[in-house]
């Protein structure tokens, strides 16, 4: 079954099209990779999807039905934001019963597990807490709903890498156990590339990229090796990237059958291309193709 | 851990043909599960199961139905005879290419590997 279904979906604000044509599915009992650069529109995405702001255009599905004033779909849905802001008078203890009552496969056990686990304080009052111990409660709130659709908007804003690589493992094991959803927004790309079963990638509220991240690591290869031999290889294709030192070069390009053999039979290297540097190639690709002042190639 | 100039499910097969050479999963021993997997990796549940179901379909696993995965019978001679086909082209190729551009001629290197051999 598939969890999220768009289809041509835009959000206009006065002078920005925040989101433009967006056609998505994505299946259900999956991670699934939201990337994009700053002001991408992730977030509004997300907020689309989960009711919060309405859409200009298009339509859309979430757990087979319209997540708008929809209790049945929102009851199912937890959304944990990067700026989530709490009464003045909130505890974390306040925020853990709410959501205790308001999600119905809520686990008071794993709760209570996840918040030693992070060492939160649960009795002091939120506003004196740290950005790490915010977003600490989120990871709380996000993992132990169970929610069947669980959207994480950059969760770990102020988290050290001990505590990110615990949110990690928590949340590998647990939807393990208790497949569901996860819709998982971040700017470590490297760090979560391996969780990944599908990843979008949004640029200037545009689908830039949507595929099995299996199928991205055959998206693209660098080769690299003498500059002449190198050109010979590109033979008039389009690189995302070409870097040149003396007389040797580097070019990173979407690959075609074939490609590795010639490759190595030109004597060149090939590498790997990793998910954040793809994530950078293209989005930066993207942006010198609308933008005529940078060149596209560095030589 | 894992060889990352591979697709990742291809690089978690490996892996377990890895432990099956070096005899850390004897034949009929059973494999780790899919969730052992990912979380000891660190990679997405489906990520393990695709790999440990590209060893399924070779016949080097065997699936029992509520127990999990086991070594077949055969699997680590079989693994070998694969692995040595492979040989040729992941590393004598290479190792005669890099050869050839430091004009190490095929006697001098020759030379070498029965140096190395008997230190």
């Amino acid at each position: 079954m598939t969890a999220i279904v768009t289809t041509d979906l835009a959000k206009r604000y006065a002078e920005v099209n925040a989101l433009d044509g967006v056609t998505l599915a994505l299946e259900e009992h999956r991670i699934h990779g939201l990337l994009g650069r700053n002001g991408a529109g992730k977030t509004t995405l997300m907020k689309l999807l989960t009711g919060q702001v309405f859409a200009s255009s298009g339509s859309m599905e979430v757990l087979g039905g319209d997540p708008v004033e929809n209790v049945d779909v929102l009851s199912q849905t937890a959304f944990i934001q990067e700026s989530q802001k709490y009464p003045d008078t909130f505890r974390p203890i306040d925020v853990l019963r709410i959501a205790a009552g308001a999600y119905p496969k809520w686990d008071q056990a794993y709760a209570d597990r996840l918040v030693e686990r992070f060492q939160l304080p649960t009795k002091r009052l939120i506003k004196k807490l740290s950005r790490g111990q915010l977003s600490g409660i989120g990871i709380v709130v996000g993992l132990a709903s169970r929610a069947p659709l669980t959207f994480f908007d950059e969760p770990y804003l102020g988290l050290d890498a001990v505590a990110r690589r615990m949110f990690y493992d928590e949340l590998l094991h647990d939807f393990a156990e208790h497949p569901r959803t996860v819709v998982l927004s971040t700017h470590h790309i490297d760090e979560v590339a391996n969780l990944l079963e599908h990843v979008v990638i949004l640029d200037q509220g545009k689908v830039l990229l949507d595929a099995d991240t299996d199928e991205l690591h055959d998206a693209a290869l660098t080769v690299s090796g003498r500059a002449d031999d190198v050109d010979a290889f590109l033979a008039g294709r389009e690189p995302l990237e070409h870097t040149r030192l003396g007389s040797l070069a580097t070019a990173t390009l979407a690959a075609r059958d074939g490609d590795e053999r010639a490759a190595r039979e030109a004597g060149l290297d090939i590498s790997p291309v990793s998910l954040q540097a793809l994530f950078v190639h293209l989005t930066t690709a993207n942006a010198s193709a609308t933008d005529p002042a940078t060149p596209v190639a560095t030589a | 851990m894992l060889d990352d100039s591979k697709p990742l499910f291809v690089a978690v097969a490996e892996q377990i043909e890895d432990g099956i050479l070096d005899g850390s999963y004897p034949e009929d021993a059973a494999v780790p599960s899919t969730n052992e997997l990912a979380a000891f990796l660190r990679i997405n549940p489906a990520t393990a199961g695709k790999g440990l179901g590209l060893l399924v379909d070779a016949g080097v696993l065997i699936k029992r139905r509520g127990i999990g995965m086991f070594v077949a019978p055969g699997a680590r001679a079989a693994l070998r005879e694969r692995r040595k086909l492979a040989f040729e082209d992941q590393f004598i190729a290479p190792l005669l290419r890099e050869a050839a551009a430091l004009g190490i001629s095929p006697a001098e290197l020759a030379n070498m590997i029965t140096k190395e051999v008997a230190r």
